[in-house]
């Protein structure tokens, strides 16, 4: 025998973006309320909509099992004092006590709970204990400051076990909502009370009153509709699923619906038209569906947030979400919607031709104004060391192929952008309307894709630049962050990174290995941050952690290629036998040197053949070590260390070097120091794991 | 869009709207007769949201933000404009079925017209407070901001009141179907708007921003929070209430002369948060053990 349970919380709009949380705050809370009581349900489904939260758990025991429970007491030969205490506190008498092993235990039996009385606990435990992102109170009750939190007033709840009411009466907890059958359908489109049966009548019967009270239909419906208008208009949609999300909590009963704008608005850059009619109105916008030959376009395409338009043109078509089956069958809301857009549209329109007026040089000049940080100066201050940095990386080729005159330019005009009316809007378009302002003005593309380009890349998946200019740019700029930052020790602690620190690195290391930037990247604190980051991001590459710490600990290799170089060499020699071996014989010489001390003496005795072949061999790897690390050939390197693999493991097989005679002890432990000087050359082995 | 032949000209929604809420148990209440940057500062909501007392008002309140002016050269944006305030305390159970009632009443078809209610949270940094609610949509168009209030001048509200702000030129424009402001019908006898308000909104537009002497603002603010601290320290905090709203409107102008630098600013905002929190912590002084004494249980 088993039960099938239904809640419903309905209150006011829950704002879209917390109603995911929700269903999930909700599935767990009652899953663990009801696993605190011994109960486990069959399934569990969720839903949201703007205006309820709802669950259905199927199969639910009708019963709780029976619990024994065991409290351990006093020894029996503890004080009567001790014994009186246990009795009090377990409402037993000690006749009603077992004894085992000299000590009293109280058994209770807590018989098994009916589910309905189970239910009531846990609707009280829900409503109560819910967390919201933020909550309030409201209403006459508020006068209080008990009463309930919510994340807008809640009105409502349904509460059914196998179509019976559970919680009558727990109105008085939760100022006079009385637990019923009793819900309400679209704000709209149905009038009065629906009175619910059960679980499986619920969703049908909101169905009826124009409430899809599954998110996942009602994205598809808007998913699919969206998809199918513009494909009927003969344009493309551009796919957006956490628009389809956010849409779908904001509506009972979606109706996508299509609207045009003046296509005279297409003369602003896709990004600004994307974001306008995305963030301020949640639109879908669409693209036309022919590719564009690439040039001669005004606005060549540009992918925005992983997205993108793939080349292809935008078009002069939005599509919004309607919550209602209108009887005009949405005109009207077109219309209206269609009049919004227009208006937001031609303020952008004004922003993008207002700030063309003034070139992007004379706005740099406003950044004297604005402050990076009160130890590091204006933003006009950061410009003039990035200008620096950015031609000095092109004019040491660290960059190759970089115009310096043209990645001081892109620098001294990278941030102009932010003071234009434009980017004070849009905050996301950094960057971007810099590119396009730049090369409105006639600039060379080169340093238009720099402007553009500099803030990449700003996330893990973002792609990473390549153009030299833009590259010589967005790695001065990442690094006058870095080192401004470090110079007056504001550095990322824990979970703190106010300045975005670990980010800026993660973008400078990406640019350097994407492109092989041979340049020291830094030293110090600084260079054990970079790679700390290098660490987190090789990870992923398969690249082991003390190995980047062995070649770290050679002394300050800020040469980010050739460290990398040098461990990747390193991996695979210490996955090969000989450099297992070698590293076994590396850590047993460790492990004597570190233990005994002595002093260099002459050597007064005839040497075994296992001591000369091994003084042998170092004589001849060091020269070779030296060379191949001369010639950043680390492979050869390896290959060299692996010529000392025989000699070490003789050495330990026949050699004593603990001798009695102090004069063989001291000239043999000379000869394993020699050793791991020249292991050490390679990568301080003792750090390496394993 | 509603038809222009049936839509109500801009005296006649707020006409509606007076009906509406009248109907509806509210005091209709005048403007407040200072210059103030919204309906929120009317005595009628800031003070009235304290307290335990019952209280249900509406009223039109003139609102002034020097720095969206636009000399009348812009469709949409105004130095002065109108917001409809309602303040009903507690938030009744069915306050979204009453505002939605009121959209019914100025001529908006909920079955022909998409009404949302799309999270927007508000707060005033200036006056302690902060509420929950939305902005309403309708076809996109935000037309009220609907906020639960949950503190006011630092307290909690107990009980919490709901605020609906209309903003009226916006929500006219779209019933009457008008793309410029200065279109509006004001009434229904062929004044416009343009003809009530233009020549207004350039006046002031210049002076906001070219004319109006600085140092005389500077001082203005100053004495405003003098007398601010004097009218808290005599126990009339009605009075140091009216000096807070009088040295938050100076300070809107010294932002739109352009005189206030951005390290200024801060310090400036702190100023009249003082005011403006005092006046309210002196107010809820004044009256906390009446209240406590009327309505058992309740605390500040």
């Amino acid at each position: 025998m088993s039960g099938d349970f239904l809640l419903e919380l309905r209150s006011e709009e829950i704002p879209a973006r917390m109603q995911a949380g929700a269903r999930a705050e909700l599935e767990k809370l009652f899953r663990a309320e009801l696993r605190s009581r011994g109960v486990v349900p069959g399934a569990v489904t969720v839903w949201s909509t703007p205006r309820r939260l709802a669950l259905i758990a199927r199969d639910l025991p009708l019963v709780t099992d029976p619990v024994r429970e065991e409290i351990k007491g006093p020894r029996t030969s503890a004080p009567a004092a001790a014994l009186e205490g246990f009795l009090r506190k377990t409402g037993l008498t000690a006749a009603q006590l077992s004894e085992r092993d000299g000590v009293w235990f109280a058994v209770k039996d807590i018989p098994g709970i009916a589910i309905g009385d189970v239910l009531r606990d846990v609707i009280v435990a829900l409503v109560r204990g819910f967390s919201w992102p933020k909550s309030q109170r409201w209403g006459a009750a508020s006068r209080h400051t008990d009463s309930l939190r919510w994340v807008r007033p809640l009105q409502g709840i349904v509460a059914l076990l196998d179509g019976e009411v559970i919680g009558q009466g727990l109105g008085a907890q939760f100022d006079g909502i009385e637990p019923g059958r009793e819900t309400f359908g679209h704000r709209f489109h149905h009038a009065g009370p629906i009175v619910i049966d059960g679980v499986d009548d619920y969703a049908p019967k909101l169905h009826a009153a124009h409430v899809i009270v599954d998110q996942a239909t009602r994205e598809a419906i808007i998913r699919d509709g969206a998809h199918r208008l513009a494909a009927e208009a003969g344009l493309e949609l551009v796919a957006d699923e956490a628009l389809v999300i956010e849409n779908a909590g904001l509506t009972e009963w979606p109706v996508p619906l299509l609207g045009r704008f003046d296509p005279a608005f297409l003369a602003v850059p896709p990004e600004v038209i994307q974001l306008t009619t995305r963030i301020n109105q949640k639109y879908f916008i669409a693209t036309e569906v022919a590719r564009l030959s690439g040039a001669g376009h005004p606005h060549p395409t540009l992918p925005l947030e992983g997205e993108g338009f793939r080349g292809l043109r935008l078009a002069n078509a939005f599509v919004c979400t309607a919550n209602i089956a209108a009887h005009d069958g949405g005109a009207a809301i077109v219309a209206g919607n269609g009049k919004v857009l227009a208006a937001r549209l031609a303020d952008a329109r004004f922003f993008w031709e207002q700030d063309q007026k003034t070139p992007l040089a004379d706005h740099a000049t406003k950044l004297a104004r604005i402050t990076f940080h009160d130890k590091l100066g204006s933003l006009a201050d950061k410009v003039a060391r990035v200008a620096d940095l950015a031609e000095w990386l092109a004019q040491q080729g660290v960059v190759p192929g970089a115009d310096p005159a043209q990645a001081r330019l892109a620098a001294e005009l990278c941030k102009a952008d932010l003071v234009t009316d434009m980017v004070g809007e849009f905050p996301e378009l950094q960057g971007i309307m810099g590119g396009y302002y730049a090369r409105a003005e006639g600039l060379p593309a080169a340093v238009a894709d720099a402007i553009r380009d500099h803030y990449q890349p700003a996330g893990p998946s973002d792609p990473v630049p390549a153009a030299p200019v833009s590259v010589a740019l967005a790695l001065a700029d990442k690094l006058d962050t870095l080192r401004g930052f470090f110079a007056i020790n504001e550095k990322p602690t824990g979970s703190k990174d106010p300045f975005a620190l670990r980010r800026a690195a993660l973008g400078a290391i990406r640019l350097i290995t994407a492109n092989a930037l041979r340049l020291s990247v830094a030293e110090g604190d600084l260079l054990a941050f970079f790679a700390e980051r290098l660490k987190v991001q090789q990870r992923e590459a398969g690249v082991r952690h003390d190995l980047i710490d062995a070649v770290l600990a050679q002394g300050g290799e800020g040469d980010l290629v050739r460290l990398l170089a040098r461990v990747k060499a390193l991996q695979a020699f210490v996955g090969s036998e000989d450099g297992i071996n070698l590293l076994a014989g590396y850590k047993r010489a460790a492990n004597i040197l570190k233990r005994e001390s002595w002093e260099p003496q002459a050597q007064d005795y005839v040497p075994e053949p296992a001591e000369t072949a091994l003084a042998a061999a170092l004589a001849a790897a060091a020269p070779r070590v030296d060379g191949a690390l001369g010639d950043e050939d680390f492979t050869a390197a390896m290959a060299a260390l692996a010529g000392l693999r025989a000699p070490i493991d003789a050495f330990f097989e026949t050699v004593t070097v603990n001798d009695a005679d102090a004069n063989k002890r001291a000239n043999r432990l000379d000869l394993l120091d020699r050793f791991r000087a020249a292991v050490h050359k390679v990568a301080d082995f003792s750090r390496i794991e394993g | 869009m509603a038809e222009p032949a049936t839509s109500p000209s801009f005296q006649d929604m707020i006409l509606r709207l007076h009906a509406y809420w009248s109907a509806h148990g509210c005091l209709i209440l005048q403007p407040y007769d200072m210059r103030v940057g919204a309906g929120t500062f009317h005595t009628a909501t800031t003070l009235r949201a304290l307290g335990p007392e019952a209280w249900r008002a509406a009223y039109v309140q003139p609102s002034r933000r020097p720095t969206d002016g636009r000399y009348g050269e812009n469709p949409n944006r105004l130095q002065h404009y109108y917001q409809y305030q309602v303040i009903l305390k507690p938030s009744p159970p069915d306050m979204q079925a009453l505002y939605l009632g009121s959209l019914q009443a100025i001529g908006i078809d909920p079955l022909l017209h998409d009404i949302r209610f799309v999270e927007d949270d508000w707060e005033s940094p200036t006056l302690g407070a902060w509420g929950l609610g939305w902005e309403v949509w309708c076809d996109g168009m935000e037309v009220t901001q609907f906020t639960y209030f949950q503190q006011m001048g630092g307290f909690d509200c107990k009980p919490v009141s709901g605020e609906l702000t209309y903003g009226l030129e916006r929500l006219a424009m779209y019933v009457q179907g008008v793309d410029n402001v200065y279109d509006l019908r004001f009434n229904d006898a062929g004044v416009s708007y343009g003809a009530v308000f233009l020549e207004n909104e350039r006046q002031m537009s210049k002076w906001n921003f070219e004319v109006a002497d600085t140092d005389t603002l500077f001082e203005g603010f100053r004495r405003a929070e003098a007398e601010c601290r004097r009218a808290i320290d005599a126990g009339v905090p009605i009075a140091a209430y009216e000096q807070a709203i009088e040295a938050s409107h100076l300070f809107n102008l010294l932002q739109a002369r352009g005189v206030i630098s951005v390290q200024e600013r801060a310090s400036f905002m702190g100023r009249v948060r003082d005011c403006a929190r005092g006046s309210c912590e002196a107010y809820m002084a004044k009256f906390a053990d009446q209240w406590a004494q009327h309505f058992p249980g309740w605390s500040a």
